[in-house]
């Protein structure tokens, strides 16, 4: 146990490392130049070549991304070029309302695919399965944003129960949350469907039915938990798909999170805002997926030899 | 008094698989403390036999004839007292003991779920039978905390038939037990399946297609071909006729029999068991048959008495040697 993990930290730190460079490069390479953006398409040259020095722009590639990394490992993230702040305080006040939002997204999404999966699994064939499956074809070819449109229409708009948009409160979440999970639970439950499918054909579950368990019990003790470990696979991708989702959603709903804050960045070239936010999402992903690796080891014993 | 497990005329079809039968009117019955063992080919409806007295059968699956143990109509009963008798009064051994357990339970935890359901012991008991039952199948030494994947597969089998017996039952159904495993693993699996059936006066249903595993260990023989019984009688008297072709067939084409003879090559039954779909009007066997007539190829045989107890569905049984 004590090498899987050591190996799992190791992969987890690498792929940072990996992803930092490439986010760093990748932004050197894009056109726009952050100062004449903040100075405007007249200022002088030697205004310009201030503003690099200020910035530390004019310093080469080798030497930024190092004094980037050092200053980021003690916490420095950084001051916006267009709101003039510490990075970190901006990050700190988006956080705040995208990382609830991620997670009751998620909390959502697999309170609701995995009991659904595996009731239509258990019924299967019966009209209540086909019915499940049909809504969540339909869940699954529904754009998030589109939803997030129809949901304040009917919520808001016509019932007046949930805010439109803007953020005042918890309540400000619910709508986002829900049209972030719905396309994310039609197709974990698809998923779940078919895996506990397979594992009811096992023979082990035959067995705990010779053992006199019954049909539930023997669905619940024993196929579920098999079936769940490639399910847990396909929750750990779905959440960079959460993050991707964040951005849209934000920006239908006018939420002020980090996923609005990115799209600004990227608009008016506040390079060290994208730099650090990509890093940050990309570090969660990579850290999600170790999580995922050590749910795997958690749930099956033959993982955890390895 | 009746016989503890009675099959009267049961037949199993699957929709799904065509509208012939998988098992057509197979009838047997079996005592308290007595050892049968069912003989046949892969595909001959062995299998389908055992699952069908479990009620495991697969869904969608038609039974009809008569099932009864220790006088209760199994066929009439609701799930729920089939849940009662399985592993309680009816314990089951299946082929493959790589995939017959839970890859991700503790051995212990497997082992504990059949008493703490069924004889509602509390966890400090369950643990301590689940030991004894581990020191009762010869393996002591093995951590009730291991996962199957840390087990060979003989140690799985033994682990499989502790799991069988855990509730002491009355009718253990053992399905092909020794096939996956190598062949000195194989005795030492029967021997202990004998001895412990023995021991509690249990009867032992032993599903094989080795005639010698029956010839040692069981004391009558029902020998099935495609879906139907072709011969049944006390051991020694099936063994000294083998009045079905078949039967003769089966023997002439095991390994013991060259041990026996001495002979080099060793002798095969020509052509296939018929597909369920593709099954000849008369005797399912004759197409295979080199004894066969034309009144076997009208209608199929029915079983009819040799001698006592001794049975065969053959218009042109073997004379008594």
């Amino acid at each position: 146990m004590a090498r899987f993990l050591a190996g799992r930290c190791a992969i987890l730190l690498a792929t940072l490392l990996a992803a930092s460079v490439l986010v760093f490069l990748v932004l050197q390479v894009l056109p726009g130049d952050p100062a004449s953006i903040m100075l405007g398409t007249s200022a002088r040259p030697d205004t310009l070549a201030a503003m690099h020095h200020q910035l530390g722009l004019d310093r080469p590639l080798w030497q930024r991304y190092p004094l980037w990394i050092a200053a980021l490992l003690r916490g420095d993230f950084g001051v916006s070029y267009t709101y003039s702040v510490p990075v970190a305080d901006l990050l700190r006040a988006r956080i705040a309302i995208s990382l609830p939002l991620a997670l009751l997204a998620m909390a959502l999404s697999v309170a609701l695919a995995i009991p659904l999966g595996v009731f239509a699994a258990a019924r299967r064939g019966h009209l209540s399965d086909t019915l499940v499956m049909g809504v969540a074809q339909l869940g699954v070819s529904v754009p998030n944003f589109w939803l997030g449109l129809l949901l304040v229409l009917l919520f808001s708009v016509k019932l007046g129960w949930l805010p439109a948009g803007g953020f005042a409160g918890p309540r400000s979440l619910l709508l986002p949350a829900v049209a972030l999970a719905l396309p994310q639970a039609a197709i974990l439950a698809r998923v779940t469907r078919s895996s506990v499918l397979e594992t009811l054909g096992e023979d082990f579950v035959r067995t705990a039915r010779a053992k006199g368990l019954s049909r539930a019990a023997a669905l619940w003790r024993h196929a579920v938990p098999n079936a769940l470990i490639p399910v847990i696979t396909i929750m750990g991708l779905q959440f960079s798909f959460l993050l991707a989702g964040t951005i849209i959603i934000e920006n239908v709903f006018n939420l002020p999170g980090l996923g609005r804050l990115i799209f600004q960045a990227i608009a008016q070239r506040d390079l060290i805002v994208v730099q650090d936010l990509v890093v940050l999402l990309a570090g969660s992903v990579i850290v999600v997926n170790f999580l995922v690796d050590l749910a795997y080891a958690a749930l099956d014993p033959r993982l955890a030899r390895a | 008094m009746s016989a503890l497990l009675e099959l009267d005329d049961l037949s199993v079809r699957l929709p799904a698989a065509g509208p012939v039968p998988l098992l057509d009117r197979v009838s047997l019955s079996l005592e308290r403390g007595e050892s049968l063992g069912v003989v046949g080919e892969s595909g001959c409806g062995k299998s389908m036999a055992a699952l069908a007295i479990m009620g495991l059968l697969p869904p969608g699956a038609v039974v009809s004839g008569g099932l009864r143990f220790d006088g209760q109509d199994l066929l009439a009963a609701p799930e729920a007292a089939w849940c009662a008798l399985r592993g309680r009064r009816i314990g089951m051994v299946f082929q493959e003991p790589m995939t017959a357990l839970n890859p991700i339970q503790r051995i212990g935890a497997q082992l504990a779920e059949g008493p703490r359901r069924h004889l509602r012991l509390g966890r400090g008991a369950a643990e301590s039978e689940v030991l004894r039952l581990l020191d009762r199948v010869g393996l002591a030494r093995i951590s009730p905390d291991r996962y199957p994947h840390q087990l060979s597969g003989g140690q799985r089998q033994r682990v499989m038939i502790a799991m069988a017996l855990a509730c002491g039952p009355d009718l253990l159904l053992a399905d092909e037990p020794t096939t996956a495993l190598d062949m000195t693993i194989q005795g030492q699996i029967l021997a202990l399946l004998a001895e412990l059936a023995a021991e509690r006066r249990m009867a032992l249903l032993l599903i094989t297609h080795d005639l010698g595993v029956v010839a040692r260990h069981a004391a009558r023989t029902l020998v099935m071909y495609a879906g139907r019984v072709v011969e049944t009688g006390p051991t020694p008297a099936v063994f000294a006729r083998m009045a079905h072709p078949y039967t003769h067939g089966l023997f002439a084409a095991s390994p013991h029999a060259i041990m026996a003879g001495g002979r080099r090559r060793l002798p095969t039954i020509q052509g296939q068991v018929p597909e369920p779909r593709a099954r000849p009007p008369g005797c399912c066997f004759a197409p295979r048959c080199a004894a066969a007539a034309e009144d076997c190829r009208q209608s199929p045989p029915m079983l009819a008495p040799l001698d006592a107890g001794h049975l065969a569905a053959c218009y042109h049984p073997r004379a008594a040697a």
